[in-house]
């Protein structure tokens, strides 16, 4: 069994973030990413992460694990963040060396992006700290839903990604099992360059396929059996249920986007 | 015409030459439980996936409750069949316990507000009502075939198979679901057909068909089947205990009436002789 705790995973603290419908926090998520990116100076910039910290505040899950989010990420940033700051030019000239050259604005283009990656790296985390994936799966298939008035398969792809993702720990369990059975008949996954390491994962990749496939079999004929046909109509157990707290969601994300303009315009 | 029968059934896998099942006839009543034995690979799980539907036989007929399995009635005899395969893994497909349970419901269109009673219900039947949320990383294979078992009785079908849905459960696990289905018969009209290798699911059984290269090897109650020991050895499932305590016994001279049959019935023969 795998006791990994994820970073970014659901922790249960039934904040008021926790009860809201998942919908309305996938809208929120997706709204703030776009809202991001209108951020054109400090004030504006302050007003969002002001907002993201007051959902932090609401979520009582600790800061300390949202810093631990970032820190799987950091040197990812960091890359990014160094490489605006000596390859990008314009405006005042600081320090210059070949190619590379820091320029005032190549430094606040790094601060921008830096806010962005973390900023958004937080907001996501929200989400998915309050909420269960399969609740994520099914404020998605609503999303979806207008898309099958174009014939897209929705349910199909929501079942599909609700199986998807109920598989995820079996398949993580079965790999362990294939790499202790593999360590048993003497192969060495610690050792060698990079080139003879990735070698190494063909014998884990061809059981894990082939018994994926057989899984796959098996649990089709299983949905067979419990009466499942793709084309049939469904109902659904799962009822996503809007309340009158996800309307004062929905006021306060109105608010701070009219805010975020509002101060766009004035500075 | 209640019950099922199978007629002269013939079926052979694509792409191979011998039929692994070859004019089979079988009748089962309603209301019975079945046991279903062989060698692997004697035919037994494709025969019950022939009767439910999930393949289509080459020649030959099946009959379940007076229908006709073929391609139009399938969504009829799934209803009529609930099915809990080997694998507790490979036939979980909610997220939670409770997701797994309204698969069917879902596919069956039942509305929301029945599907949580039933849900409910059904969890609450198999012992499992606290795990609704549990999700299936956190369940042991046992309890993970009484979620699958669950789901079948949500349906409420006429039948149910289990296809060796207790070989891959400890011990303990087995006796538990072996058990329950004892209990279930007993309160409800449910017909069980079992294939098994473990001979105490075996002797639960009213009826024991034994598969045997392809073709229906003995066919009949159970306590008459089991007394064959030749062909029990032969097929690989032993003598019951019961079986080989009388065989003992009969060897130092005493011998117990046909009519007591499990270690159980056995023993409360030997207790009252020896009072």
């Amino acid at each position: 069994m795998n006791n990994k705790i994820v970073f970014g995973s659901y922790i249960p603290t039934n904040s008021v973030l926790h009860r809201l419908d998942p919908r309305m926090k996938l809208m929120m998520c997706i709204g703030f990413v776009v809202l991001v990116f209108f951020v054109n100076n400090l004030i504006t910039g302050a007003w969002l992460a002001l907002s993201l910290l007051l959902a932090i505040k609401l979520s009582k899950v600790s800061v300390k694990l949202y810093w631990q989010g970032l820190k799987p990420l950091f040197w990812i940033i960091l890359i990014t963040v160094v490489f605006q700051i000596f390859f990008s030019s314009g405006g005042t000239v600081y320090w210059r060396w070949g190619i590379m050259s820091v320029t005032h604005d190549g430094l606040i283009n790094s601060l921008i992006i830096l806010y962005r990656f973390v900023v958004i790296i937080v907001a996501s985390t929200v989400l998915t700290v309050t909420t269960q994936t399969i609740q994520i799966a099914d404020g998605l298939s609503w999303m979806m839903k207008p898309l099958a008035l174009i014939k897209v398969p929705v349910n199909q792809i929501t079942l599909m990604l609700s199986i998807a993702l109920r598989f995820v720990p079996t398949i993580m369990d079965e790999t362990g099992k294939i790499m202790k059975a593999q360590r048993a008949r003497g192969m060495n996954f610690n050792q060698g360059n990079i080139i003879t390491r990735v070698h190494h994962l063909v014998p884990i990749l061809i059981p894990l396929f082939v018994n994926s496939f057989k899984r796959a079999e098996e649990l089709a004929t299983a949905m067979e059996a419990r009466g499942y046909d793709p084309n049939a109509p469904r109902t659904h157990y799962r009822q996503l249920i809007w309340h009158q707290v996800d309307n004062w969601a929905a006021v306060w994300s109105s608010l701070v986007v009219v805010i975020l303009f509002i101060l766009r315009i004035f500075f | 015409m209640a019950g099922i029968r199978v007629n002269n059934l013939t079926f052979t896998y694509p792409n191979q030459e011998r039929p692994v099942l070859k004019d089979i006839n079988i009748d089962i009543a309603p209301a019975s439980w079945t046991a279903i034995i062989g060698h692997n690979g004697s035919g037994k799980s494709t025969l019950v996936r022939l009767i439910d539907g999930l393949l289509i036989p080459d020649k030959g007929t099946i009959e379940v409750n007076g229908i006709n399995v073929d391609e139009n009635s399938l969504g009829l005899i799934h209803q009529q069949i609930g099915f809990v395969f080997q694998n507790p893994e490979n036939q979980f497909v909610g997220a939670t316990v409770a997701d797994d349970v309204a698969f069917g419901l879902e596919n069956r269109r039942v509305p929301p507000a029945e599907m949580k009673k039933r849900i409910h219900h059904s969890l609450e039947m198999v012992g499992m009502l606290d795990y609704q949320d549990a999700e299936p990383v956190n369940l042991s294979g046992g309890q993970k075939q009484r979620v699958a078992l669950a789901g079948v009785l949500s349906l409420m079908p006429q039948v149910i198979i289990l296809d060796e849905a207790t070989s891959m459960l400890d011990p303990l696990a087995r006796q538990e679901i072996l058990s329950l289905l004892t209990e279930l018969r007993s309160k409800q009209n449910i017909s069980i057909i079992s294939i098994t290798h473990d001979i105490n699911e075996i002797e639960l059984a009213d009826e024991t068909i034994i598969l045997d290269e392809a073709r229906v090897a003995k066919q009949g109650p159970t306590k008459e089947v089991l007394k064959d020991g030749a062909l029990l050895d032969k097929i690989g499932v032993g003598l019951p205990a019961g079986q080989q305590l009388k065989q003992l016994l009969a060897q130092r001279g005493i011998n117990v009436p046909d009519n007591y049959f499990s270690l159980e019935e056995i023993k409360q023969w030997l207790t009252q002789q020896l009072q």
